[in-house]
């Protein structure tokens, strides 16, 4: 499965959050943007962990898996690791 | 330089998690440390020293891993400081050496990038290059090299010779360095210096490294079935059911064999020594006394080697993905799986382990339950017990049904911390946020047979070294308890009546009476506070002290004829939550740092230990099993 742009409709004005993606949805980081999503971390913190974690703009993304309950968490293929995170932390990063 | 040569060279193992440091470690000073397959396994500082083939002193020094400096967490912290020279009467490291994963460069290099702007001494260790080259990674050495100005060398941590190269390269080093400087230019990156540093590491990457057309498969196609939501609960708990059962079904033959050795040990020393107080002492204290507990080496070895293999594999990251909303439900993070389920062998290493969670709350909520996950040191009882009054037959044609009442009991405890912890959040932690779960799942491994054997040897000696020191020490007491004062001349009750035990025992059964408990078990419960199978190895010695003549008969079958079924039931009750551990608590002390945290841990569990027993005790009798 490859993205779509078009099955994602409006994606000028609503950006696509590694948050919503379902399994199997592949894209390329954009911008992290702490300040979105309700992850309980200060904004910079969130951000940095993210970075330090491999989400920078241009990396690769898949969405390999989700957890059972509300399909969180979310595994994710980052270029050539795998990161498990919740939909609301991964709600700051924004796909294209 | 001669001021070089009079102090050890200071090395210290720096790098993100998972990337193989402390199996360098264990390469080079010969040590034996925790190696497993996940982010995370070293929360603490370990020195170690050996000697170059250049003849050089090297204290080096293994450190948790980390994604940064910034030390989020306790063990991240420890990183640190070791790194910035910030620890007093610590030396500040020689030499850095940054140990990278080969097949998994990124964060590596980011780390490196922000290591050398510190201005400590580096060098590069591309560590599981047997592995990259296996996938086709070539790496350009020379030129990363020259890139990243430090020098860079390639190692196979587990495998023989595999470390020749770094030894070289320290030697090299060594000969013409000069006395760290003890600045400290570090401080925070802001996230646009991380980002900066990134895509600088991405670049060089790009450059120096060459990475396969095909990626690697196999994780994610054993992913596929492990991390399925539904498979994947299912594939858990089976592996769990299956591991209680194989500590029940497995052992069984291996451990018939031992108890028949000590019997016929027992009966030796009982046929060939003269009766009197040396025989005593060394039938009924040494041999019914350690030969009971020493019994259950090889369930504690079953139980062992599950847990050695579920980490080496690289299944624990796994599990703690799938359980992380689960335990969110109970307010815990998804973290705490792996000290959790850690605790099973030991709740020591299990709070150790609690260190990478970095929320302070989540930590704490961990530690507090930690001790009621079914820990190695209540098989004995348990099994002592189900053997005694549970009848082994098999239940739907294959399982064993003793195996079944075990994994009831680890169920308890697994649903007992569950409730405690949810408890905990409701009405301390309302406002609680949930902390975030990040976790890296790294790539499958076949477990080394080495590092299991060795990490069962471990283990095995561990407990067979409890058993000579702290059971031992307390076997020689209690049967000193039950042997002293001797019965008056002509006396016809039983010797022990007149004794200490019997004292002791008879002023505390009142209190124990509700619960169903008898004054012998009140006597091995005081001495069980220091280990679980002190409990085991106490009935052992004061039934034996009591029995005389039959002395030589198995400790299971004596119990089965003195104790009611509701008395048994209601002394495992009693042991799922009783806090009969002193090491334990003495852990929690020294992790939370704080003499509060284990008085209520010890409170909360004796409380609910006391009600569990009086439920279960006054249930069994209704049910006419009284
Ligand atoms: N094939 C191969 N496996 C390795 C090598 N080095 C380490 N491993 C394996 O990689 C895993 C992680 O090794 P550890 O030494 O525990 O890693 P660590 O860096 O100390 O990890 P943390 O303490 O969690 O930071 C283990 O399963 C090791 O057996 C290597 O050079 N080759
Ligand atoms: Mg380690």
């Amino acid at each position: 499965m490859t993205q779509n742009p078009h099955h994602n409709g409006h994606s000028l004005h609503q950006p696509i959050l590694l948050g919503n993606a379902r399994r199997g949805y592949r894209g390329v980081v954009q911008a992290i943007d702490p300040h979105r999503g309700t992850s309980s971390l200060q904004p910079v913190e969130l951000e940095s962990r993210l970075i330090e974690l491999g989400f920078v703009e241009g990396a690769k993304v898949e969405v390999l898996h989700e957890g059972i309950i509300g399909r969180d968490p979310i595994a994710v293929r980052v270029d050539n690791i795998t990161i498990a995170v919740r939909r609301r932390e991964a709600m700051a990063i924004v796909l294209m | 330089m001669s001021s070089v040569e009079s102090h050890p060279f200071n090395l210290a193992l720096v790098g993100t998690p998972n990337s193989g440091k402390t199996s360098l470690f264990n390469a080079l000073t010969g040590s034996r440390q925790k190696v497993a397959n996940y982010p995370g396994v070293t929360v603490e500082r370990k020195t170690g020293l050996f000697t170059t083939p250049g003849g050089r002193v090297v204290s080096l020094v293994d450190l948790p891993g980390t994604y940064s400096l910034r030390g989020r967490s306790p063990d991240e912290e420890i990183t640190r400081d070791v790194v910035l020279g910030r620890k007093s009467g610590e030396p500040v490291p020689d030499l850095v050496l940054c140990v990278a994963d080969s097949t998994n460069l990124r964060l590596t290099f980011r780390l490196m990038l922000e290591l050398k702007a510190t201005g400590r001494p580096l060098m590069l260790v591309l560590n599981m290059y047997d592995i990259a080259m296996r996938r086709g990674v070539t790496v350009d050495v020379e030129k990363l090299s020259a890139q990243l100005g430090v020098p860079v060398v390639t190692s196979i941590a587990v495998r023989k010779g595999g470390t020749a190269e770094l030894l070289k390269r320290t030697d090299e080093f060594a000969a013409q360095a000069t006395s760290p400087a003890a600045s400290d230019h570090w401080r925070p990156l802001s996230t646009s210096e991380l980002r900066a540093l990134q895509r600088e590491a991405d670049r060089i990457i790009a450059d120096c490294v060459s990475l396969p057309a095909r990626p690697h498969t196999l994780t994610a196609q054993v992913d596929r079935v492990v991390l399925h939501p539904v498979a994947g609960l299912v594939i858990l708990v089976l592996l769990l059911f299956l591991m209680f059962q194989a500590v029940f079904s497995w052992a069984q033959p291996v451990m018939e064999l031992i108890s028949g050795a000590f019997e016929a040990l027992g009966a030796f020393v009982q046929a060939n020594m003269p009766e009197g107080l040396l025989q005593s002492f060394l039938q009924n204290g040494v041999i019914s006394g350690v030969g009971s507990v020493l019994v259950f080496l090889p369930q504690i070895i079953i139980i062992f080697l599950f847990i050695l293999l579920l980490e080496d594999l690289g299944y624990m990251a796994r599990a703690a993905f799938l359980m992380d909303r689960i335990m969110g439900g109970a307010g815990l993070h998804g973290r705490a799986f792996i000290p959790l389920l850690s605790s099973f062998a030991c709740a020591i290493p299990g709070i150790m382990a609690t260190r990478v969670i970095d929320n302070k709350r989540d930590r704490l909520t961990t530690i507090l339950i930690a001790p009621l996950m079914t820990c190695s040191a209540r098989i004995p009882v348990y099994t002592l017990i189900i053997s005694a009054f549970v009848p082994a037959k098999e239940v739907f044609g294959w399982i064993n049904l003793q195996g079944l009442v075990m994994f009831g009991l680890y169920t308890a405890g697994i649903v007992s911390a569950l409730t405690v912890s949810a408890l905990v959040k409701f009405f301390m932690w309302r406002d609680y946020e949930p902390a975030p779960f990040m976790l890296e799942l790294p790539d499958y491994k076949l477990p080394r047979l080495k590092s299991v054997g060795i990490g069962i040897y471990i283990r095995a000696t561990m407990f067979l070294q409890r058993a000579g020191t702290t059971i031992f020490s307390m076997m020689v007491l209690i049967w000193f308890l039950a042997s002293f004062p001797r019965p008056p001349a002509g006396a016809t009750e039983p010797a022990i009546d007149f004794s200490l035990a019997s004292i002791i025992g008879h002023a505390i059964e009142p209190v124990l009476a509700p619960l169903g408990f008898n004054w012998q078990i009140g006597v091995a419960l005081i001495p069980g506070m220091a280990a679980r199978e002190v409990a085991v190895a106490a009935l052992g010695t004061v039934y034996a002290i009591e029995g005389g003549k039959e002395a030589a008969e198995q400790i299971g079958q004596v119990l089965a004829s003195k104790w009611s079924l509701a008395t048994a039931l209601s002394l495992l009750a009693w042991f799922v939550f009783a806090p009969q551990c002193a090491s334990t608590l003495a852990v929690i002390k020294r992790e939370t740092g704080s003499w509060g945290w284990m008085g209520v841990t010890f409170i909360y569990m004796f409380a609910l230990a006391y009600i569990a027993s009086l439920i279960t005790y006054n249930v069994a009798v209704a049910f006419g099993a009284g």
